[in-house]
Order: C-alpha cells, then sequence, then structure tokens
C-alpha cells in the first residue's frame, strides 16, 4: 500500500510546472535538459530569440507541451547542425507541440513516431533559402501514429512533403500553409485522414494521397480531401531521384495512388500545369503479395476547377494534350485497373482516363478517352474526430 | 571471545575485500528511481576511468558498433546471488541490479587510453535506463550528462589517417532511440554468440553465474575476419551489429520496412532492390537500397559513405566513414547475383 503510494507520488505529478528556456550559450544542452527532465504535465517554454543548435532535439516524455512566443519570435536554428536524422524528434505520447518554428534542419524538421494524440498547431517549418534538393525530406512528419491533429502550421522547402504523415491513424491536416515543396501536404500508408481548410501553393504536387509497397503499414483508406485551395504547384520537382514524389509531375494539384475510398470535394483547384487531379495506380513494379498497386473508389464532387493541363509533366503527356488539342483535362485517371476502378466524378469539369488498365504497362500507350459517366456517388465518410483533449488545446 | 573474534575476523575479511575490490558497488545509485550526478556514486571505478572496480566482468564482443573508431571497454556488474540465463536465440536476460557499463576512448601517445565517456545501463525493476557520463578533465570522476555533449577529439585511424571531429556523447533520450524495443529500454550489444571474455577469470565468474539452453549456440561470423565466415555471413553481422538496434520491426526505424535483425537474404525487407520510403536527400539519386552488383548505385552504401546528418546513416554517433565496413558491404553487394540470374 505505501509502496503504491509512493510509485502514485512518483509517476504522477504534483503540480505541473514550466520550465522556461532562453535562447544564448549553450543553447543546445539546456533545451535538451529540459526535455529530458520534464514531467507529465510541465510546459516547457521557449524564450524569444534564436535557439542555436547542434544536434538533433527530442522529447520522451508524455503529456509534455513545448510552447513558444510565436512561429516569427521562437526559432530553433539548425543551420549549423552536426548529427541526428531531423531536427525535433518525439518519441511520446499526448505531446503538444505551438507557436514555435523551426529552420534549416539537415534532415526531416519535427519527426514524432510512435507518439499517440500528438498536437502540431501554429508552428513554421522552414528552409529558409527557398525550394533545394539539399534541403531536408520533410517538414512536418508524424509516422505510425493515432490521432494526429496538425492544425494552422506554415512549411516551406521541404524537398519531399512539407507535411507527412506516413503509417498513421486518425489524422487531420487542417487550415494550414503548404509552400515551395515538392509535395505540399501527403498522407502515404494512412487510414481515416481529413485533409481540409489548407493551402497547398507553389509546390511541385499540392495535396498527395499516396500508399507504397514493402511497408508494415500498407492498404491507405478512407482519406476526405476537401475545402482546400491547391493553386498554381508549378515548382519544378527538386526532390532527389529514386524518391517516389521525384515521379511526380510538376504542376499536380491533388494525386492519389493505391488508395481505397478516397473523397475530393469543394476544392478550389487551378493554374496546375499536369492537373488538378490525377488518380494514379502505383506503376515502379513490386512483389509484394500484401500490397495493392491499384487506385479503388475514389470520388469527386463540386471542386471548381481553374486552369490546369497545359503543361503535363509525365511521359507521353505532350503527344496525348496535343492529340486532345493541345491541353489534358483538369482530372484525369490513368485508367489502370480497368472499367471497375473508374472513379466518380461529379465535377463540372471534363475528365479522361488514359485508358492504361495494365499496372505494368507504360503510360506512353495510352489510349485516352472520356471517363464514362454512370458511377454512383458513394455515401459520404464520416468526418474524424480528435479526442476531445486534443481540440480543447486549441481551442 | 571466540565471538568477538569471529566478528573481528568477518570485519577483516570484509576490509580486505573492498581493499581487494575497490570501492563498494552502490546498490543504492543501481537500483532506486533517480538520476545519480556523478559517476561514483556507483562506485564502478576506483577514482579513475582506467581502474574498473575488480566486481566487474571485463568482456568484448566479436562484432561491435562502428563509434567513430573509439575504442570500448565493457563490462557487466551482477548483484550478488543474481543469475542470468541465456536464451535459445543467444539473448541474455540479466537479474534485476545489473548494470552493463562501456567506456569510449581514444589511445593516447603513450599506449594508454583517454577515457572520454562512461555509459550505463541499469536494470532497474522498471526496467532498463540509460545514463551517459562525461569524464572530467583530471579524470578523477565522470559527471552526468543528460543533455548529451560534443567534444573535439583528434586521433589516427588504424590505416593511419589522421582525423579531427566533434565527438557526440549521446543524450538519454539518444540512448533509448538506439537502444528502445517496443518502446522498453533493452541492451544492444549482449547477445551471447557475440560475446568474448578474453580472461581466464571472466570466463569463470561468469559461467558460474549463467544459465545456457539446452541446444547450444554458435558463435557468429566476425565481420573483420574472414576465417570466420563467408562475405555473407560477415556482412550480415556487420549489419546487426551495426544496423538492426534501430531496422528491426520493434525498433527506431520500424516504419523503413527495412530489416536487419533478421537473416539476411534477397528480399525487400533486407534492402534487395528495395525503393526508398522517407530516405529524402538520403537517397542520392539511387533507385535501390541495394542495387545487386553495384555498390556505388547502393543506397545503403552511398549513406554509410555521407558524413552530412540529413544523409549518413546510422543517424547518430557517427562523424567518419568506416572505411573497413564500407568495404566489406561493397564486396557484398558486388558479388550478389542480378536479379533473374538464377
Amino acid at each position: 500500500m505505501v509502496a503504491a503510494a509512493a510509485m502514485l507520488a512518483a509517476t504522477s505529478p504534483i503540480s505541473a510546472k514550466t520550465i522556461s528556456v532562453e535562447a544564448g550559450a549553450d543553447a543546445q544542452e539546456r533545451l535538451q535538459e529540459a526535455l529530458i527532465l520534464a514531467e507529465p504535465g510541465d510546459v516547457v517554454a521557449l524564450g524569444k530569440g534564436k535557439f542555436i543548435l547542434t544536434d538533433g532535439l527530442s522529447l520522451d516524455v508524455d503529456k509534455v507541451t513545448v510552447k513558444g512566443e510565436g512561429i516569427g519570435n521562437s526559432i530553433l536554428d539548425f543551420t549549423g547542425q552536426l548529427g541526428s536524422g531531423e531536427g525535433f524528434l518525439i518519441t511520446s505520447d499526448d505531446v503538444v507541440l505551438r507557436d514555435f518554428a523551426v529552420e534549416n534542419t539537415k534532415g526531416d524538421g519535427i519527426k514524432s513516431k510512435g507518439a499517440d494524440r500528438i498536437v502540431y498547431h501554429k508552428l513554421r517549418v522552414e528552409w529558409t533559402g527557398g525550394p533545394k534538393a539539399t534541403n531536408g525530406a520533410y517538414g512536418i512528419y508524424p509516422v505510425e501514429s493515432s490521432d494526429v491533429l496538425v492544425d494552422s502550421v506554415l512549411v516551406r522547402g521541404a524537398s519531399d512533403a512539407g507535411v507527412y504523415v506516413g503509417q498513421s491513424k486518425n489524422i487531420i491536416v487542417r487550415n494550414s500553409l503548404a509552400i515551395e515543396n515538392v509535395a505540399g501536404i501527403e498522407i502515404e500508408n494512412s487510414y481515416d485522414a481529413d485533409v481540409h481548410d489548407n493551402i497547398a501553393w507553389k509546390n511541385t504536387g499540392g495535396i498527395l494521397v499516396f500508399d507504397l509497397p514493402d511497408l508494415p503499414q500498407m492498404g491507405g483508406k478512407n482519406v476526405r480531401v476537401f475545402s482546400n485551395i491547391v493553386i498554381d504547384n508549378m515548382t519544378p520537382n527538386f526532390a532527389p531521384e529514386g524518391n517516389i514524389v521525384a515521379n511526380v509531375p510538376t504542376g499536380t494539384g491533388v494525386m492519389v495512388m493505391a488508395n481505397s475510398n478516397i473523397q475530393i470535394f469543394d476544392n478550389v483547384l487551378g493554374d496546375n500545369g499536369t492537373s488538378n487531379i490525377l488518380i494514379v495506380g502505383y506503376r515502379e513494379g513490386t512483389d509484394d503479395p500484401n500490397y495493392n498497386p491499384l487506385t479503388k473508389d475514389v470520388a469527386m464532387w463540386e471542386n471548381q476547377h481553374m486552369r490546369a493541363g497545359w503543361a503535363p509533366d509525365f511521359p507521353g503527356g505532350k503527344e496525348i494534350a496535343a492529340a486532345l488539342g493541345g491541353s489534358l483535362p483538369p482530372i484525369f485517371w490513368d485508367g489502370s485497373g480497368g472499367k471497375e476502378y473508374t472513379p466518380y466524378v461529379g465535377d463540372n469539369a471534363p475528365a479522361i482516363s488514359l485508358g492504361v488498365s495494365d499496372i505494368k504497362a507504360e503510360l506512353s500507350t495510352a489510349k485516352p478517352a472520356q471517363i464514362e459517366p454512370g458511377q454512383k456517388k458513394p455515401a459520404k465518410l464520416p468526418a474524424i474526430k480528435m479526442p476531445e483533449s486534443m481540440e480543447a488545446v486549441i481551442g | 571471545m571466540r565471538l568477538l573474534f569471529l566478528v573481528l575476523a568477518c570485519f577483516g575479511l570484509a576490509t580486505a575485500l573492498i581493499a581487494k575490490n575497490g570501492p563498494e558497488i552502490g546498490q543504492a545509485a543501481i537500483l532506486e528511481e533517480g538520476l545519480p550526478r556523478q559517476l561514483s556514486d556507483f562506485g564502478f571505478f576506483d577514482g579513475a576511468a582506467d581502474k574498473p572496480n575488480k566486481a566487474l566482468i571485463p568482456y568484448s564482443l566479436r562484432n561491435p558498433l562502428f563509434s567513430d573508431y573509439a575504442e570500448k571497454q565493457r563490462f557487466i556488474y551482477l548483484p550478488e546471488d543474481g543469475l542470468v540465463s541465456v536464451g535459445p536465440t543467444g539473448k541474455v536476460d540479466f537479474p534485476v541490479g545489473s548494470a552493463l557499463i562501456k567506456s569510449f576512448g581514444y589511445a593516447r601517445e603513450d599506449g594508454g587510453l583517454n577515457i572520454l565517456e562512461t555509459r550505463l545501463l541499469l536494470l532497474r525493476k522498471s526496467g532498463w535506463i540509460a545514463l551517459p557520463y562525461v569524464w572530467r578533465a583530471d579524470g578523477s570522476d565522470a559527471d552526468l550528462k543528460i543533455g548529451g555533449k560534443r567534444i573535439p577529439v583528434s586521433f589516427t585511424t588504424p590505416r593511419g589517417k589522421n582525423l579531427e571531429i566533434s565527438y557526440s556523447v549521446p543524450n538519454k533520450n539518444q540512448c533509448k532511440q538506439c537502444h528502445s524495443s517496443k518502446d522498453r529500454l533493452e541492451p544492444i550489444g549482449p547477445v551471447w554468440p557475440d560475446m568474448i571474455f578474453d580472461s581466464e577469470a571472466a570466463k569463470k565468474k561468469i559461467a558460474e553465474r549463467t544459465m545456457f539452453p539446452r541446444n547450444g549456440l554458435f558463435s557468429r561470423a566476425k565481420w573483420d575476419d574472414p576465417a570466420s565466415g563467408n562475405i555473407k555471413q560477415r556482412a550480415s553481422a556487420y549489419l546487426a551489429a551495426n544496423c538492426a538496434h534501430c531496422h528491426s520491426r520493434d525498433g527506431s526505424a520500424s516504419n523503413s520496412g527495412l530489416f536487419y535483425d533478421d537473416s539476411i537474404g534477397f528480399y525487400r525487407a533486407s534492402g534487395y532492390l528495395k525503393r526508398p520510403v522517407a530516405a529524402g536527400r538520403g537517397s542520392g539519386g539511387r533507385d535501390f537500397v541495394i542495387d545487386p552488383g553495384h555498390p556505388e548505385k547502393s543506397i545503403l552504401i552511398h549513406r554509410m559513405k555521407s558524413l552530412d546528418p540529413g544523409v549518413a546513416m546510422p543517424e547518430l554517433g557517427r562523424a567518419t566513414v568506416h572505411d573497413e565496413g564500407v568495404e566489406l558491404l561493397e564486396e557484398w553487394i558486388r558479388q550478389m547475383p542480378a536479379p533473374g540470374a538464377g
């Protein structure tokens, strides 16, 4: 009994405290120590100014909030980083990150792995030199987590994806701005996500929903992309070759690959030179028996389309556009899987299928044709809900 | 009178033991929750890094993790009456109250070792805890550096290269990053088929306290000893020691789908024709983790050769390239059959 009481005292804090850390000499050691010595319920408060850091930071304590004085004021500067694969790594649950900025990490910006119920709120992750292949891969990078809330963040310059959610479940990415990344926002190998009220501007591809083979969690599904503005994603692809996003055509608005139950609605899309909405299968070849390379049950409705398709950036694209009178329509599907995989198109805009139903065939063998109407509009997927404690943080 | 004599004798024996073994081991420091500020609280060393307590059992590994050419001294502390058991796969289970002690240093000009830091793994009732201690300049004691530390170091590699690096003492979280399995902390090195007890005393001490599986265990190949195994076996041993602590299904790189804790073969999970997932610029413009026959086109080699923090693997504790390890894996990949070659 006494032992149990002692245990309780040791694990639950009597009163949560605020640990303040200011910028200045030895910022690395002081901030990292604060992150290690924090106890559940504590707030690690970052002061104003640039924290000059030499190594990755990490947090492994549950229920800790890291809070700065705003994305223009509290800046974690990794320009001189010597080690670690990311700027800030979170491996504990119920963590809140808010009101600070991460700049110029050598690898990923902020990564959270196996970190359930994480809140990313009012953050900026930026490579300040703009788009460059030498920039880190992901800006905000939750992976293998349940209940992920990304709200009101700004990401710029990622050489892979600005916001990348991988192998996770129950996800919301909203009210955020992704500029000049290869992929603005990417949901990969994940289940149950809402991506809404974001602006994806000047990326190579605005919003991607992908599934890749040979990974522990596959079969991406149930993703809604709605009420976003996806405009002018014409930054030439600057991803290092070999990465899957290096294959994303410059000028892509929303792209879906190898997922099922995807709903795209109420978005404003335009000035995307390849396509506003691009639906494809995974064509890189795989022998993973547990992987489905086809994209199934995609539906779109009430999206507003502005100009698209005048500069299709994929092999054979120009020729196909020429055959269609110089430009691709704003919506196209590669045709993978054939008729039963045909997406539902409820948009008031032309849509074609490239007709390449064989997933192993080259896209240059396309026989483009209008997507035939007649698909049934599916029932709307339910809205994603976060635990109340997470929404309460944002208030 | 006789009783008093006995008590005195015992006392004498006890003081003799202390004198012989050095300071008393700090059981409380090992077992009780808390973060002892000084290494001396544990009594593992007798006032200097090169004077281990006689109660410690020294050992080494056939396949050590490469750590910027640092030399390492490893010790096990077992609590009195504690028994070790070795599982059928060679996994070693220690009793609560055990400690694994590892010192890192570089050779001095006089041939001795300049020990920079000592890392502890302590097995408490609540599980393993990892703590890094950095030795003071005067070598009298080491202080807990929970937030890690960088130390400028210069040294000469076995091939005579002179290097100056910023040596990184990991912070407490980074210790766990490598030592985590399903979110629990676990030792990495002490797997029985990889362990070597050089001294007769150490052999005897460990044998007395250890229970072995009935089937017996084979020694692993030694990565740098061609007599110990073929190139695949040696490459596998190197990958297991240097990569598998993260690249396993329960490790920090579980999301990568690239695993080196299992038997390695022509599988995607071993990197064979595996495309990068979240490598970012780590891919270096290459298509596959391992491109059989082509080390120069393999991401694995590219990342082992890089010192750029956004590219380099392992992610932690490497500010130099392990030339010898790279060469072994290059040769392994060079000899791999191309796909479809039967």
